[in-house]
């Protein structure tokens, strides 16, 4: 097909439609991903957490797919503020996509490290949830699997998330696609409506929801960070075109204060040949 | 006149793999009665090297390449790899064997090193575009991003080619704004101008495959003189891909549109060579 009839690109704060995806094709892209990725490294089968939310619930989805429903392994770890809907809910991904379940409490061991503790804000203790949720993950992964990150493009541009905790995994495929976008190709992949529609929540407290504690929706953010990021539109022409100045500052320094956490590790260079700085072998390096 | 296009997925920095992988295809396509088989862009060694680019780097007449040109033998054969020039320069390269003997080679001259792309920081460029004879007739070789540059099927048309062979190790992206994949819209586009207007095959050649989470989409065609699809193969996946190629086209399309007939190569070069200061007398 020629792109003859492409028409000039919209930008406004209200126009999700630039986020529009092609779920078929998006869907063949990730489930490629996911087989090619995961089984060029010698790997069998993956595990993810499975929380209930949207995000996991399209990667245990396409992995399924990927894979097949019996080499995918799903964990629902929940802390002491976990509701009865995020089980049910994660109950009903792993039934729907046919994967198994395994539920593994993680309060014995967050709150026997916390026990005496002054001070403990919900940060520290979030992260450390978060951490300790990764590393069960891993721990499950041994001897033949690698661990899947559920994160999307808008926490990771934001920075909402931990570093080594949630945002830790092996391969994530969702990592390129917005909350807006991935709550469309939920819809295409069978995820059920009522856990797309529920407001996201990293359930790291009672009552807290992503956009409450953000300050503004995942719709906002994203077609802002499209036209940022994507489009590399310069904040000014993102103001002329009707943003809200204060939204575009705040979500700009969000993105540059926490693009550490998009990083590897930062190495000491002293050698002539460095891990990271100039010893650049790809991931995929294979055996000949 | 059938030529095949090999749509495979080669291993990262396994030459030897790569070999055994050509091997096959090549056999598949002699069964389809197809004169030439065409991979992509670095099929014997994969894309993104990085590193590995040195590793893997062989010269154009390196024993190790002895299965291509005894598969030449009995089926036109042009594979990609990293070439080690004399003076110990790495190049993307592509060859076309025939008959048990290398024809030509050619190196990438355009090297993309901005976005998803770091050739300029691995390889040294090509400095030339030189046609030759190939079982589908005078051709010129455009890896890639060579073939993102007008000048270079320019050049190869009034050069005296009548197809272009385009290997490619093309990433998929650009998934938003609701339509198709924006590099596929593109590529698909550039295809069909240079064919319908320099009057030559298009032969674009296309891997799939997935290298450090980046997938190449595939999508290989080869485009009629005339604007026409000859052939098309499947986005993501592997395909021999079989084209019948009219080698009349050329000459009828050229007789009803004589553009490049028109052409002032020479006015070109005069106009070009005021701009640089150089003064052509003759």
């Amino acid at each position: 097909m020629i792109d003859a009839e492409r028409v000039a690109i919209h930008m406004a704060p209200d126009d999700l439609t630039p986020l529009r995806i092609d779920e078929v094709l998006v869907r063949k892209m990730l489930i490629g991903f996911l087989r090619e990725e995961t089984l060029k490294t010698g790997a069998k089968r993956v595990v993810l957490g499975v929380s209930g939310g949207v995000d996991s619930a399209v990667v245990a989805t396409l992995a399924a797919e990927a894979l097949g429903p019996t080499n995918v392994l799903g964990l629902f770890t929940p802390y002491r503020a976990a509701t009865g809907r995020a089980r049910d809910d994660a109950r009903e991904v792993a039934r729907t996509v046919g994967i198994r379940l395994e539920e593994v409490p993680i309060a014995t061991q967050v709150d026997a490290y916390f026990a005496g503790m002054k001070d403990v804000d919900r940060i520290r203790l979030g992260n450390k949830m978060a951490r300790e949720r990764k590393s069960i993950e891993y721990d499950r992964s041994w001897p033949d699997g690698l661990v899947l990150g559920t994160s999307n493009k808008t926490e990771l541009l934001l920075g909402y998330g931990t570093q080594f905790g949630d945002l830790a995994s092996a391969l994530n495929p969702v990592g390129d696609l917005y909350k807006t976008q991935l709550r469309e190709l939920a819809a295409h992949v069978g995820v059920p409506r009522a856990i797309i529609e529920k407001a996201p929540s990293a359930e790291l407290w009672e009552g807290q929801t992503d956009e409450g504690e953000l300050g503004f929706t995942y719709e906002q953010a994203d077609v802002l960070l499209y036209h940022l990021v994507d489009r590399r539109v310069r904040p000014a022409e993102l103001i002329a075109a009707g943003f809200d100045a204060a939204l575009v500052a705040k979500i700009r320094e969000r993105v540059r204060r926490s693009h550490f956490k998009r990083v590897m590790p930062v190495i000491a260079k002293v050698s002539l040949r460095t891990v990271g700085h100039d010893f650049l072998y790809p991931r995929d390096w294979e055996a000949d | 006149m059938k030529i095949a296009i090999a749509q495979c997925a080669p291993a990262l920095g396994a030459m030897k793999r790569n070999l055994e992988m050509h091997r096959e295809w090549i056999a598949k396509a002699r069964a389809t009665g197809a004169k030439l088989v065409v991979f992509p862009e670095l099929s014997l060694t994969g894309y993104y090297l990085k590193d590995l680019a040195a590793d893997v780097a062989c010269a154009a007449d390196d024993p190790i390449l002895r299965p291509i040109v005894d598969a030449s033998r009995d089926i036109d054969v042009s594979a990609g790899f990293v070439e080690r020039s004399k003076d110990a320069k790495l190049h993307i390269a592509q060859g076309y064997w025939s008959g048990g003997k290398l024809r030509h080679v050619h190196r990438k001259v355009y090297l993309p090193t901005y976005g998803i792309f770091d050739d300029g920081r691995y390889f040294g460029p090509g400095d030339t575009f030189a046609t030759f004879e190939s079982a589908a007739g005078v051709a010129g070789m455009a890896i890639c991003e060579d073939l993102w540059h007008v000048s270079v099927p320019y050049l190869y048309a009034v050069g005296g080619a009548s197809v272009i062979l385009a290997p490619a190790a093309s990433p998929g992206r650009g998934v938003a704004e609701g339509g198709d994949l924006g590099t596929a819209a593109s590529c698909r586009m550039m295809d069909r101008f240079y064919a319908q207007y320099l009057t030559v095959y298009v032969v674009f050649v296309n891997r799939v495959g997935h290298e450090d989470g980046i997938g190449f989409w595939g999508g290989s065609e080869v485009i009629a003189p005339d604007g026409t699809i000859a052939a098309r193969a499947t986005e993501f996946d592997e395909e021999l891909l079989v084209a019948d190629l009219d080698t009349e086209l050329v000459a009828r399309e050229r007789a009803r549109n004589p553009l490049l007939r028109d052409e002032r190569p020479d006015l070109v070069f005069r106009v070009l060579a005021e701009r640089m200061g150089v003064r052509v007398t003759e």
